[in-house]
């Protein structure tokens, strides 16, 4: 490859953060007018690199070269006006604004008066959205958009900006297939008008439709280049991650189920807010110690509502039937589900799961914190022990049990997660997408502890999006649609076809 | 040096305090007296009590602007109490107070009106700002109506041993502060409540979601920053021997500079109450000192401003991300 076709380039870049390492010595060159993808699990450093790469993280060892001069960014806008523009996982849009005035913020146009000169601004925005090939009217508010519609806008930002290059993090994870076959298009077009493209994404299948090539990143470092993307597989890519043949089939181990320890019958959630629609009808199953249950549904299918409501979040508006061991329990609240035995991971660690700034053990005792009282007061060396206990039995990595959890990567921070509600000695436990946005070992590591703490006879409920991993984990699914129960699979009985009809009944 | 730094952001509060020390023990010989000891902690007692409450307050992301007014009124309700008791014209009875009762009654008052606030800011849903910027104007209110405006004097000697007397040594006002210092040091460290306050203010979502009582948490904090702002009245009407309607008037300010500087993160979540007693110190050292130096008390207030700037950078500068 030769120099003049690197547009920008990542020179020997390190990161740290509190004593862990987030990137150690990162090389990286961006092709002008190429699909540069980025390939690496969970906590290999990915999003670490991309805010260094668009001045979100202005101090960090190493060097950035672009256009053969070196450069550093002060802050976002400093790299966009540079020609890097990012479009965030977490879209970073003004909500109660126009289109118009998200792409123009910042850098609104004046009249010769000094005030804002409208009239340009949207002609020019709906200039930028032709060219995208989307109608969207530029005067509306970015709050009425969907997640696809509101990538468009970030997208026209950047163009808006004439960036040279363009970094999406993982873009397609929140939107529909329509979307993302628009959003393929832009990034074709993008390229045509030679903008590079940094993209990042875990859904390996649908890199293949844009990748120009593939930079593989792992625990912190380059790890290789793949430039000839024809020749290239999905195993190639996977080895590339994890550095080693994976084999992705995880084997459920038969357990024997013990008595019914969970029954609802009839549950019913209705809408506060129009009162003729039920986020959750007429729902009810049963689950045996030992049992694996999975529940599968699309958006909005009512899948973590359900959990919720089970958990006490909804006690003045749901009705319906708890039993716990065959005895009918009124649960009012999550105290009174920790007390009938049943515990919650929720889907979003860091808003729900987490105290961020609390140490593991603080953590890790939050919703056992009786346990290790001694004599009225909060006893240091039970609380150690206690998350110690866990940090063994669910291999957590960290230094001590006083680390801070904003520290940890994703797939410790949810065995922290999980680590609190085994503290709580449950009966039932309830995850919601357990693993969301961690890597393929840390799955895997997750999917053979649920396994284990069936076999030690917790009935488990598990809510995922993701097929493959609701058929490999449960021994029995539940499908949710519109509210209602839809479908119900053994493990021998499901495919993915079956459950996806039942899914969009 | 590297290994220095975290012990230098960990203790620099008391460092700022021993070098403000050095210095005004070098600029004035009057300074560094028992005499003087005795002045500046007897004078930041008040603020130190009324600062450990709202440091629970704040670790909870939330704000109690209503403390000057609640120790206003709760010092009136002990001194009206004290002097006239409680009479009941429809059914002519009369109740007297000892001075144990009257303190009693004024503690509770200021419990009672913390409760109020809570109430509002859980059940209500009002924003604390804005629940206890009302409880301010009650509470005046309140004091304004039960004075009729004019102090309330000649409490008594047993009363007036409160603020002004001696024990064992050391000046009661002292002696109090100290058990309410390590009260609530046992209360944040030690003991589940004071982990469940931490926990809703690092997230409270997170926190619901373990089965903490949120709303039950934070009407306690503000129920126990009520009752201490009630001992720091106790102590201010005891040592003035009088219960000014106007007391207490900007004390707010001064207990959240102090909880400011000693570190605690009005994000919630973060700090102490050992920190807080530090961050009084620093305002009551530097008080003492600029008085002592004869600096005008104008430029006292704007040194004070730019010290609670200053501590803020600080904190921002040791903690990036927050």
């Amino acid at each position: 490859m030769e120099q003049q076709d690197i547009l920008f380039q990542a020179k020997n870049i390190t990161k740290k953060f509190g004593g862990v390492t987030a990137l150690n010595q990162v090389n990286l060159n961006v092709h002008t007018g190429k699909v540069n993808v980025i390939v690496g699990e969970n906590g290999a450093g990915k999003s670490t690199l991309m805010k260094i790469l668009s001045g979100v993280y202005p101090d960090y060892e190493g060097e950035l070269i672009l256009n053969g001069e070196l450069v550093s960014f002060s802050n976002p806008k400093d790299a966009m006006q540079k020609g890097i523009a990012i479009m965030h996982q977490e879209l970073n849009l003004i909500p109660h604004l126009s289109i118009t005035e998200n792409i123009f913020l910042g850098r609104e146009l004046q009249n010769s008066f000094g005030l804002l000169d409208s009239k340009t601004m949207y002609s020019q925005t709906k200039e930028l959205l032709v060219r995208l090939g989307c109608g969207l009217n530029p005067s509306t508010l970015v709050s009425k958009l969907r997640v696809g519609e509101q990538q468009l806008v970030e997208i026209a930002k950047a163009l808006l900006e004439e960036a040279k290059v363009v970094i999406m993090d993982e873009p397609t994870s929140a939107i529909s297939d329509a979307e993302v076959e628009v959003l393929f298009n832009i990034i074709k077009s993008l390229k045509a008008q030679n903008v590079s493209v940094l993209y990042i994404s875990h859904k390996l299948d649908e890199l293949f439709l844009i990748a120009d090539r593939f930079i593989g990143l792992r625990d912190g470092k380059t790890v290789g280049t793949i430039e000839n993307v024809e020749a290239t597989t999905k195993n190639d890519l996977i080895r590339l991650m994890v550095g080693r043949d994976i084999k992705n089939k995880y084997q459920k181990d038969v357990v024997d189920f013990g008595k019914e320890v969970l029954r609802v019958e009839n549950i019913n959630l209705p809408n506060v807010n129009n009162k003729e629609f039920n986020i959750l009808k007429d729902i009810s199953f049963s689950l045996k110690k030992g049992e694996v249950l999975g529940f599968f549904g699309l958006m909005g299918a009512g899948r973590t509502e359900l959990l919720e409501t089970i958990f006490g979040l909804h006690p003045k508006v749901m009705t319906g039937q708890i039993y716990i061991d065959e005895q009918e329990v009124k649960i009012n609240a999550v105290s009174d589900a920790i007390k009938q035995g049943l515990g919650l991971v929720p889907e979003d660690r860091k808003e729900d799961g987490l105290v961020l700034q609390m140490e593991i053990c603080k953590n890790t005792s939050m919703a056992a914190v009786d346990t290790v009282i001694k004599n009225g007061f909060l006893n240091k060396k039970l609380e150690a022990d206690l998350s110690k206990k866990y940090i063994q039995s669910l291999k957590i990595k960290t230094p001590s049990e006083n680390q801070l959890s904003k520290n940890l990567s994703g797939g410790n921070q949810q065995k922290v997660v999980l680590a609190k509600w085994l503290a709580t000695k449950p009966k039932v436990l309830f995850l919601d997408e357990p693993t969301r946005g961690i890597d393929v070992n840390a799955k895997n590591e997750i999917y053979h502890l649920i396994n284990k703490l069936a076999k030690e006879g917790l009935g488990i409920v598990v809510v995922s999006s993701e097929l493959p991993e609701i058929m490999a984990i449960s021994d029995r699914i539940l499908v949710l649609s519109q509210s209602k129960i839809s479908g119900e699979f053994c493990q021998k009985t499901a495919t993915e076809e079956v459950i996806m009809q039942a899914a969009t009944l | 040096m590297a290994n220095i730094k975290p012990y230098l952001v960990k203790f620099q509060s008391i460092i700022v305090l021993l070098i403000l020390s050095m210095v005004l023990t070098i600029l004035s010989d009057k300074f560094f007296t028992l005499e003087n000891g005795w002045n500046i902690a007897r004078q930041i007692s008040i603020n130190v009590c009324i600062s450990v409450g709202m440091t629970l307050v704040i670790l909870t992301k939330g704000i109690d602007l209503s403390v000057g007014s609640l120790l206003a009124f709760s010092g009136a309700i002990a001194a009206g109490l004290l002097k006239f008791g409680l009479e009941f014209p429809v059914s002519n009875t009369f109740i007297g107070f000892t001075v144990f009762g009257a303190i009693i009654a004024a503690l509770m008052v200021g419990g009672v009106f913390g409760v109020f606030n809570g109430l509002m800011i859980t059940k209500f849903k009002v924003p604390p700002f804005v629940a206890t910027l009302a409880m301010l104007t009650i509470a005046r209110g309140a004091t304004m109506l039960w004075t009729g405006g004019f102090p309330i004097t000649g409490l008594g000697n047993n009363f007036a041993f409160i603020g002004t007397g001696w024990f064992l040594g050391m000046p009661m006002p002292v002696w109090i502060t100290l058990v309410v210092v390590v009260f609530t040091i046992v209360l944040t460290k030690k003991t589940k409540f004071g982990r469940h306050i931490y926990a809703i203010g690092g997230n409270e979502s997170a926190a619901r979601l373990s089965g903490i009582n949120i709303n039950k948490i934070k009407i306690w904090v503000y129920a126990i920053a009520g009752t201490l702002a009630a001992v720091g009245g106790v102590i201010l009407t005891s040592r003035l021997d009088s219960a000014q309607p106007n007391a207490g008037m900007g004390y707010e300010l001064d207990s959240i500079a102090a909880v400011v500087i000693g570190g605690t993160s009005l994000s919630g979540g973060r700090g102490s109450i050992v920190g807080t007693v530090q961050g009084a110190l620093i305002i009551g050292v530097l008080n003492s000192g600029l008085v002592l130096l004869n600096v005008s008390p104008f430029w006292q207030q704007i040194i004070k401003g730019l010290v609670i700037l200053i501590a803020v950078i600080m904190d921002r500068l040791n903690n990036p991300n927050n």
